[in-house]
């Protein structure tokens, strides 16, 4: 057994060795793949990686402390590791990991597109990245300045007269945006009658959960065969019980809603709102305004398509953009300008409309506005619709070039993401989970699987403009390769043993979720308990 | 444009394999009336990065660095001092442009560092089990009072005065919208506020904060006991995590759900965010947690290995029966959060947190000894309040004219409340100087 393996918790047994052993080591480790323990497993007493001086070194202070006798007792338990050590540990995670830096990162709705590096230097300026969120505004008016410019820029993009800009992220927005919404039917006295909340079945989770949260009934509304919204379903669904449509667009199968005009002024007629997952912005930026749709309220992910780094899952930012109709109802705090001088609308200030509340402490999230913001001037008008532009292209030109050997799962041509079903693997015994895994062993990440819901088996692959042509055609060529293992009939067991060359092969979730192990404790205490 | 690697030669042979014509013809769906014929108006078009990072520089000039400055706001947000090798490492293309472990196969790197991060935030806080993070702590600290109703079945919380009052601004808002009371106590300055009269039976929980916005140190020992025999759930928010190493943890204290705003430990103070929350438990409410979770298994090698797990709490598997509509966490800032906590250790984290105290505890002697101020606080960890001889609010703006960040005046957050206008909260963390001090005070004799 190798080194690493002894330190596993009582966790040996699983789902045991599949296929023919691998080739080992001494020390377990592959070459660059190193085996890494836990920083509790690696700490020794008396080792630090901070020098801080000596809280006393001052001379003894008149009262031992004044903690009113709350002083902690016991170890904290915390791992002893020096600067080296800590450098160490987690460059050789970081190398377990995939990365947009590594290449072609095709998960769909997530726009996985370059991060630039200027955005994170900007970010760091002392001015900018230190600034405390309290500090009195006559000190921090290029902040102010600098979330009003980024708030022009999305207003002006997307065609809607107010932004809130506070939510932490998409979800976060949503929740913004719907709560603006039962602000404006409370304000109407409609609040109780309006319940219902129409979402299509394609719909990210995140959208039933906002509105469920919020205590509205979710009904679904159909897709028709061209994958968009069954408009004649969507009329009869509307009346006066309904309070909002929730409706990506364009949508999670990559498609634009043709009849968004059609749908937003039915909305408008039964006397509800429509609110749009922005999650897709970046298909349409430059060449469509949501506020020429109708919408009315959209929150837009800087993370995806304003590029702020995903951060492996986070943090994120979710702006909302308003419409006349939902403004007054914005959430503290706002910016609010006054020649060269800005201040911040907060909590308890006089102003005019009834503020749904407050979301979240302080501003929102800063570090994201600054590296969006960057990442805007940079691209500036042009950049953007291009970009948007080149995203569409290598959708439709992966679809275009896949199309006999996958099965799209509707007509093109799409958006800036090209949806596939499990169609092409019909009767080979290999799933879409399988798949995905095998091309993990071809070096790249998979697309996102199993969504939208309304496909079966779906593979949604969203490029991004920022691979280049030769990269597009290798991850193209690869995947026809692939396919055409898979359709081959005699292939099955090499794609259920995928992947074999990636730092752990396929884990054993059922395990994980049976007999939750949310922590490290010391071994004797872990065995004791999993028995 | 630099991001951008299609040519135009690419664009024409890539239309010419799709089958259109032009660029337009993949935007056939968009209805007429909605497109835009040419660029819209009134933006700029791309620059270079020297224009860009001039325009940020501009911007940054107008703004009052705290490191240029002596430097003493707190309320929620605390100015440390971040190892250099806490931002080398998060800035590390393969942490920084991975996404969410969906396929953990390849990223066993995040999965490994949020489980590490998972029991960190179990060890500070003394709980049994934490998620993979929050957006922050304010948001933290709602979702707790939705947990708690969902465990309870109840829909009355009672919200501690001593409070962020932005906390408790937010947890009202969601009270408003999402269907509950909350029911909360006056501002409580002195730190002698108690919530046990006002339990009852359709008390969800009780939210307290360790040390208090005003900065009091509490023991909630006796609060717990109440909450429980009630059939509450005490929930223990603490603002500055730092503290946790010299204050009894609030699992000791009998909390049942801990949120910490966690960004003392390797985060800037970035202007209010992005942060990190710290959400822990006990394990008999795990199921109820919102937000993501790490765990252990092992792979088909054997080998041991991480993925997110319990999934069927969460909206992309439960859609509106999720525990809570979350998806993004706070990734890497849970990373810095991770390797600054690594980098500190047990020693260097407990030393961290008496050098803060003992650095506030000066500070406190120093300001309590100018003419009319008086100290509120018997008790404090690394920060405190006072209360001026006159309103707050203009002597801080006297004292950021003398380029000195003498703390917050309380009625910035509190603006509806009169009895707030003289009190002034400041902190002082290992990054106060006595020369920074001694500013403070000389400043603040002049403008009192």
């Amino acid at each position: 057994m190798a080194p690493s393996q002894d330190r596993s918790q009582g966790r040996t047994g699983g789902v045991g060795p599949v296929g023919a052993p691998a080739a080992t080591t001494f020390t377990g480790n592959k070459a660059l793949q190193i085996e890494e323990p836990l920083i509790f497993e690696m700490g020794q007493p008396g080792r630090c990686g901070v020098d801080l001086p000596d809280p006393l070194q001052e001379g003894p202070p008149k009262v031992k402390d004044r903690l009113n006798g709350l002083r902690r007792s016991g170890e904290i338990g915390l791992p002893g590791l020096s600067e080296p050590q800590v450098v160490q540990h987690y460059t050789r995670l970081s190398q377990k990991n995939y990365a947009i830096d590594m290449g072609v990162y095709p998960l769909g709705s997530c726009t996985m597109k370059h991060n630039p590096r200027i955005n994170e230097k900007v970010a760091r300026l002392a001015g900018i990245g230190d600034l405390h969120p309290l500090q009195p505004v006559s000190t921090v008016q290029g902040a102010l300045a600098l979330i009003d410019a980024l708030a022009h820029w999305l207003k002006t993009l997307t065609g809607m007269p107010a932004v809130a800009m506070s939510p932490a992220a998409g979800a976060h927005g949503e929740m913004c945006g719907m709560m603006a919404i039962a602000a404006a039917l409370e304000a109407k006295g409609q609040r109780a009658a309006r319940k219902i909340v129409l979402a299509p079945e394609s719909a990210h989770g995140t959208n039933p959960a906002t509105a469920a949260a919020l205590g509205f009934t979710v009904k679904p509304i159909p897709a028709n065969e061209r994958g968009r919204v069954d408009l004649a379903a969507l009329k009869a669904a509307l009346g006066p019980d309904v309070a909002a449509i929730m409706l990506t667009n364009p949508n999670t199968c990559g498609l634009f809603e043709s009849e968004i005009i059609e749908i937003s002024k039915a909305v408008h007629e039964a006397g509800a709102y429509f609110y749009c997952d922005g999650a897709n912005f970046n298909a349409i930026v430059g060449r469509v305004r949501p506020g020429d749709l109708g919408v009315d309220c959209m929150h837009i992910n800087l993370h995806k398509t304003f590029s702020t780094p995903h951060g492996g899952g986070g943090p994120g930012a979710g702006p909302v953009v308003l419409s006349e109709a939902l403004a007054p109802y914005a959430p503290y705090p706002w910016i609010v300008r006054n020649g060269d001088q800005w201040t911040v609308a907060e909590d308890g200030a006089k102003v005019d409309g009834q503020p749904l509340g407050r979301l979240k402490a302080f501003h929102g999230q800063m570090g994201m506005f600054t590296r969006a913001l960057a990442y805007i001037m940079s691209h500036g008008a042009d950049g953007l619709k291009q970009a948007a532009e080149d995203a569409v292209l290598s959708a439709n030109y992966v679809m275009a070039s896949l199309k006999d050997v996958m099965t799209p799962s509707f007509e093109g041509p799409c958006m800036h993401e090209a949806l596939f079903d499990d169609g092409f693997l019909k009767d080979t015994g290999i799933s879409t989970l399988d798949f995905a895994k095998a091309m993990i062993d071809e070096g790249y990440h998979p697309m996102t699987m199993y969504f939208p819901l309304v496909v079966h088996g779906a593979l949604l692959i969203e490029p991004t403009e920022s691979q280049a042509r030769e990269d597009l055609d290798l991850f193209i060529a690869t995947l026809r390769s692939l396919a055409e293992r898979a359709k081959s009939g005699s292939a099955a067991e090499e794609f259920k043993a995928a992947p074999r060359y990636a730092p752990r092969r396929r884990l054993d979730e059922t395990l994980a979720a049976r007999k939750p192990v949310l922590r490290w404790r010391p071994s004797n205490v872990f065995k004791q308990a999993a028995e | 444009m630099r991001y951008l690697p299609l040519t135009d030669a690419d664009r024409r042979e890539m239309l010419a394999k799709i089958g259109a014509r032009s660029i337009d013809e993949l935007f056939r769906d968009v209805p007429q009336a909605a497109r835009l014929g040419g660029k819209i108006a009134g933006l700029p078009d791309h620059a270079g990065e020297l224009e860009v990072e001039r325009a940020f520089q501009a911007y940054a000039a107008k703004n009052v660095s705290p490191g240029s400055a002596p430097f003493f706001i707190g309320a929620g947000a605390y100015r440390h001092h971040v190892p250099a090798t806490v931002d080398y490492l998060i800035q590390r293309g393969e942490f920084l442009t991975s996404y969410t472990p969906y396929q953990p196969e390849i990223t066993q790197g995040t999965l490994q560092y949020l489980f590490e991060f998972q029991t960190q935030v179990t060890l500070l806080t003394g709980m049994e089990v934490a998620n993979a993070s929050m957006y922050d702590g304010s948001t933290g600290a709602a979702e707790a009072v939705l947990m708690a109703n969902r465990v309870t079945r109840r829909h009355k919380a009672l919200i501690s005065g001593g409070l962020h009052p932005q906390y408790r601004s937010i947890i009202e808002t969601t009270a408003k919208w999402e269907g509950y009371r909350a029911v909360v106590g006056r501002p409580d300055v002195d730190g002698l506020e108690d919530l046990i009269a006002a339990i009852d039976k359709e008390t969800s929980c009780v939210v307290v904060q360790n040390p208090s916005f005003f900065g009091h140190v509490r023991d909630f020992g006796k609060l717990a006991e109440a909450c429980h025999a009630a059939g509450a759930l005490m929930i223990v928010v603490v603002t500055e995590v730092v503290s946790l190493g010299l204050i009894r943890p609030p699992g000791d204290m009998g909390a049942d759900i801990v949120v910490c705003e966690g960004q003392s430990l390797g985060n800037g103070l970035g202007f209010g965010g992005p942060y990190v929350g710290l959400f822990a438990t006990r394990e008999k409410y795990m199921r109820q947690m919102p937000g993501r979770l790490c765990g252990e298994t092992v792979d088909a090698d054997g080998k041991r290995g991480f993925v997110l797990t319990l999934s069927t709490r969460e909206q992309h598997i439960r859609r509106e029966k999720a525990t809570s509509n979350i998806c993004t966490n706070a990734g890497l800032c849970a990373l810095a959060f991770t390797v600054h906590l690594a980098l500190l250790g047990e020693a260097g984290f407990r030393r961290l947190a008496e050098l803060n105290h003992a650095r506030a505890s000066r500070l406190a002697d120093k300001v309590a000894s100018v003419p009319g101020v008086q100290l509120m606080n018997d008790s404090f960890f690394n920060e405190f309040t006072v209360r001026l001889p006159k309103p707050a609010a203009p002597v801080v703006e006297a004292l950021a004219a003398r380029r000195i960040l003498g703390g917050l005046p309380v009625s910035r957050l509190l603006p509806d409340d009169r009895s707030a206008a003289n009190l002034l909260l400041l902190a002082a963390t290992e990054t106060a100087t006595d020369a920074g001090m001694d500013t403070l005070v000389a400043g603040l004799k002049e403008v009192l």
